[in-house]
């Protein structure tokens, strides 16, 4: 396993022209509709307007996105035959039911996987704050926590073979690996505390606790195109619930 | 290997307003922030790996939940531990949430429904100490926070993944899911809490000068 | 305040709540606006504090102070806007992702309008002589571009007054000039005070007007010009002839997975009992990646290293080279101290660590007791006993990390830059301390870009070149 060294895109890619608040706002709609779906028509419909998607987040070659999605799919699979091993439906209503739940797990899970790719966290984190609101010494120090994770990955390395040097090796025995890893991530964890408050007296020492209001030097737009993309996510919805009603499938959580 | 001192300047914790520690004020200092991030950031690492390894390893889990449920008490360490070191109102939340970011940004196949879990399970476990009106951080205190966090899971999974299940099974994956998570994410979040403060990292918060 | 900064101590003194001892006490000092000043004395003097407290940054609720500490007139933490500070670890003072936003966060911290922010940003790009741009990532940068950039942020503002805390501490020598070169660069139209605190006194004499020492017992000293720190005295050495082959690296090299440039070319390393070999060269050479190999920590990518029979008696499979080993039996023969000494701890007593290594190798608890007393006697530890391990300093936990690693009297001991952000006394501490693991029968192996560790100990040197592909 070696960690990704950097989080986000390495450049713009054409879903990244919508504006992180936008996306999460689809994000949230088609969530929101999904959660309270229950029928076949709705994730699928919802689906295929995701996969519309996937080239303009630069997941265009279908190897990349399967190799960002297979554990996802995976699993999705494994949903539909768990429901039917231990549900108490029967027969082709069993695998029908199945495939209706992993569907929907696809189709809530895609949507992130797509802002993901498409999104730089600092972008993220400048959208927010300006447009949501959200409390710029949260956003910011997180952002200044969120540097750190290519340094911990390269430190979780260093530890284990540190460890390995100390006489300390897994073997195969799993109890031994169990004790293994809580060791080293304890050592990774005291790393990172003691790492976290020195950057925390960095920014104060930088005037991050002044209590005067921060400006944002990159600043973040909203213009038409996000618009336009919220209403369009909110019209994939009602057209979704609309398919889905019209086709007699519409059954949603509740009833 | 990466380049870090050692630099041990028990001048910097005092930088760090200790003061507002002992006098339990419930504004958040910007190391109260910082480090509750990086708790999140964290796990959000330890979260993506193992994913990874479930995914892999995962078939035989895969064909029966009930025995990953067990495990299931890593995931929900954030939400518990991060108010029992900084010790401040949504510390559990802010962690967990941190956490599925991170697990999302790293590439996590499960994207929005990371986020999801995430926010929710940081919320059923922040109530534990909510329950408490966020002043004392105790066994107690930690254990209801991660039967609760645990519950959520368990809904969450119930409700998204697992609905045609019978009511014994359902009960049963709960039941599993609670009972790791009081012990991996309640009595490991006090123990590992005790272990940080013995290491000297807590020392500019409460929690790593009074005994719990 | 505009301009630079008049500094004023009188009497000046501070205790931390916690403790009896007085920090820092009886400082009086006066810095005129625009002066460079190099505060100098032995670790526990307090120039952390000091500095510290110039920086607005001891809450005075932390502790008792004791006379005057004026900044222009006003108390620190009234000016705190008005100063620039720098640490030790870039990594830990580094917030954003892209330099120029780096630079730009302290600007936004104080409500700079947008506009004119990025002008502010660009010019102490330049002041400092940063010119990668402001996208570049600050991960890909060197321990000294790092610190070039904290510099750059911490000049945006034009601070009255720029704190320098350790600044080189944690940087090999190229990036420690770079970033001298870089102060001097940026306080040469004298618009900003500087206080320096540096335990590479030497290098940073030409660079300052004054220098001041702090006293242990509290006061200072102002030393005159041409004053020079009293040399550190090194053990006395006597050579050992080699003696047999302990472990040999031939043409080893490696490349990490996925990664077009090796991270060590293809090279030869041999280590003779009684022999000490220091790898040195500049960073980027892979000077720590040959440590991990000749460690058995890392397995090469071409080349093997080859033990010899001294260290391979006793294997239950004598034929495979040392990454293969069991860590039970590497542990006995080949002892690694890595550059970051906490990453080695796994228990919470020092008493616990040092019985540990034997323990692994098999030894009963009663003999890992014994050997466990017999390091600590040996390596001034027995006070520490029962202390966790993560709570001793620097220098404390360095020399643990050598007591763990001797614990169970390896043949070979490798270890990585181990007097990495020593100050002073540590550093000559340690030497000593390694010096007398010399004891002709042992192979010592140190990965260091400390040239005075080279003289103070190695009896072969082993200098790696420059990769190719790399500026």
């Amino acid at each position: 396993m070696s960690a990704p060294l950097s989080l986000g895109p390495a450049r713009p890619v054409p879903l990244s022209a919508v504006n992180p608040v936008a996306q999460l706002t689809a994000i949230v709609l088609v969530t929101g509709v999904l959660l309270i779906s229950g029928d076949l028509v709705t994730p699928a419909v919802l689906l295929v307007v995701d996969l519309a998607l996937v080239p303009a987040a630069g997941l265009g070659r279908p190897a990349d996105l399967f190799r960002r999605t297979w554990p996802l799919l995976f699993s999705a699979a494994g949903v539909a035959w768990v429901n039917v091993a231990f549900g108490s439906l029967e027969g082709a209503a069993a695998w029908q039911s199945g495939a209706t739940w992993a569907l929907r797990v696809v189709a809530l899970a895609l949507p992130g996987v797509l802002l993901v790719a498409a999104t730089d966290p600092v972008r993220l984190a400048d959208a927010l704050t300006v447009h949501w609101r959200v409390s710029t010494r949260f956003a910011y120090g997180s952002l200044a926590a969120l540097r750190l994770v290519p340094l911990l990955a390269a430190e979780w390395e260093s530890i284990r073979l540190a460890r390995r040097a100390r006489g300390v090796e897994a073997g195969g025995n799993p109890v031994a690996s169990a004790r293994l890893l809580s060791g080293t991530a304890f050592a990774l964890l005291v790393g990172a505390i003691r790492r976290a408050t020195r950057l925390a007296t960095a920014m104060d020492a930088r005037g991050f606790d002044s209590g005067v209001v921060r400006t944002n030097a990159r600043g973040s737009v909203l213009r038409p195109l996000d618009g336009w993309f919220v209403a369009g996510a909110a019209a994939a919805c009602a057209v979704a619930v609309t398919a889905s009603v019209l086709t007699g499938a519409w059954s949603p959580v509740f009833s | 290997m990466p380049a870090q001192g050692v630099w041990r300047s028990t001048v910097a914790d005092a930088a760090v307003h200790p003061s507002d520690a002992a006098r339990g004020t419930s504004r958040w200092r910007t190391v109260d922030i910082v480090v509750t991030a990086v708790l999140g950031v964290a796990f959000g690492v330890v979260f993506w790996a193992w994913n990874l390894l479930w995914a892999a390893v995962g078939t035989a889990f895969v064909a029966f939940p009930p025995g990953q449920a067990f495990m299931y008490g890593v995931w929900l360490l954030p939400a518990v531990l991060a108010p029992l070191v900084v010790r401040k109102a949504g510390a559990g939340l802010f962690a967990e949430l941190i956490a599925a970011v991170v697990s999302a940004l790293l590439g996590s196949a499960w994207g929005s429904i990371v986020l999801l879990y995430g926010l929710l399970q940081g919320a059923a476990g922040e109530a534990g100490y909510a329950v408490f009106g966020w002043r004392r951080y105790g066994w107690p205190q930690a254990v209801l926070s991660a039967a609760l966090a645990g519950a959520m899971a368990a809904v969450l999974d119930l409700y998204n993944y697992y609905r045609d299940w019978t009511t014994g099974w359902m009960t049963t994956y709960t039941g599993l899911i609670v009972i790791s998570s009081v012990v991996v994410a309640g009595i490991g979040g006090v123990a590992l809490t005790r272990a940080l403060a013995a290491s000297g990292a807590l020392s500019s918060f409460a929690s790593g000068r009074t005994r719990v | 305040m505009i301009g630079p900064a008049a500094i004023r101590l009188a009497g000046w003194g501070f205790r931390h709540a916690s403790r009896r001892a007085w920090a820092v006490r009886d400082v009086d000092l006066s810095v005129a606006p625009g002066e460079r000043v190099l505060l100098t004395g032995t670790s526990g003097a307090g120039k952390s504090t000091l500095l510290r407290a110039l920086g607005g940054l001891l809450e005075p609720e932390s502790g008792d102070t004791a006379g005057e500490l004026t900044l222009d007139g006003a108390p620190a933490d009234r000016r705190r806007q008005q100063v620039g500070m720098v640490f030790q670890d870039p990594d830990s003072q580094l917030v954003m992702t892209r330099a120029g936003d780096d630079v730009a966060f302290g600007l936004e911290n104080t409500g700079t309008p947008p506009e004119r922010i990025w002008p502010a940003v660009d010019a102490a790009l330049d002041a400092v002589g940063f010119t990668l741009g402001r996208d570049r990532a600050t991960a890909a940068l060197s321990g000294g571009e790092k610190q070039r950039l904290v510099l750059a942020g911490a000049l945006a503002p034009r601070p009255g007054l720029l704190l320098l805390d350790e600044p080189t501490a944690q940087l090999d020598p190229e990036g420690a000039a770079l970033v001298r070169a870089t102060v001097v660069r940026a306080v040469a139209d004298r618009s900003a005070t500087l206080v320096v605190v540096d335990h590479d006194v030497e290098s940073w004499l030409p660079l300052v007007d004054r220098v001041v020492e702090l006293l242990p017992g509290g006061g200072t000293v102002e030393h005159p010009p041409g004053w020079r720190p009293a040399p550190l005295r090194l053990p006395a050495r006597r050579p050992h002839p080699p003696g047999e082959q302990l472990l040999a690296a031939l043409a080893t090299g490696f490349t990490h997975r996925g990664s077009g440039t090796p991270a060590l070319l293809p090279t030869d390393a041999e280590l003779r009992a009684g022999r000490t070999l220091a790898v040195t060269g500049p960073n980027g050479t892979g000077k720590s990646t040959l440590a991990l190999l000749l460690a058995g920590l890392r397995a090469p990518t071409t080349g093997t290293v080859r033990p010899g029979p001294a260290l391979t008696a006793g294997l239950r499979r004598p034929d495979r080279p040392p990454h293969r080993w069991p860590a039970g039996e590497l542990v006995q023969r080949i002892g690694t101290v890595f550059q970051q000494p906490e990453h080695q701890f796994l228990t919470g007593r020092v008493r616990d660590e040092l019985s540990l290594g034997a323990l692994r190798a098999g030894a009963g608890n009663a003999t890992a007791a014994r050997r466990a007393e017999e390091l600590m006697e040996r390596l001034g530890l027995a006070l520490l006993a029962e202390a966790n391990p993560f709570t001793l300093s620097g220098g404390q936990q360095r020399r643990l990390s050598v007591a763990t690693a001797l614990a169970t009297s390896p043949p070979v001991l490798v270890l990585d830059e181990p007097t990495f952000g020593q100050d002073r006394e540590t550093w000559a501490e340690l030497v000593a301390l390694l010096a007398a693991q010399q004891d002709g029968e042992r192979a010592l192996c140190l990965v260091t870009h400390d040239a005075a560790v080279v003289t103070a100990l190695a009896d072969d040197v082993l200098t790696l070149g420059r990769p190719v592909g790399v500026p």
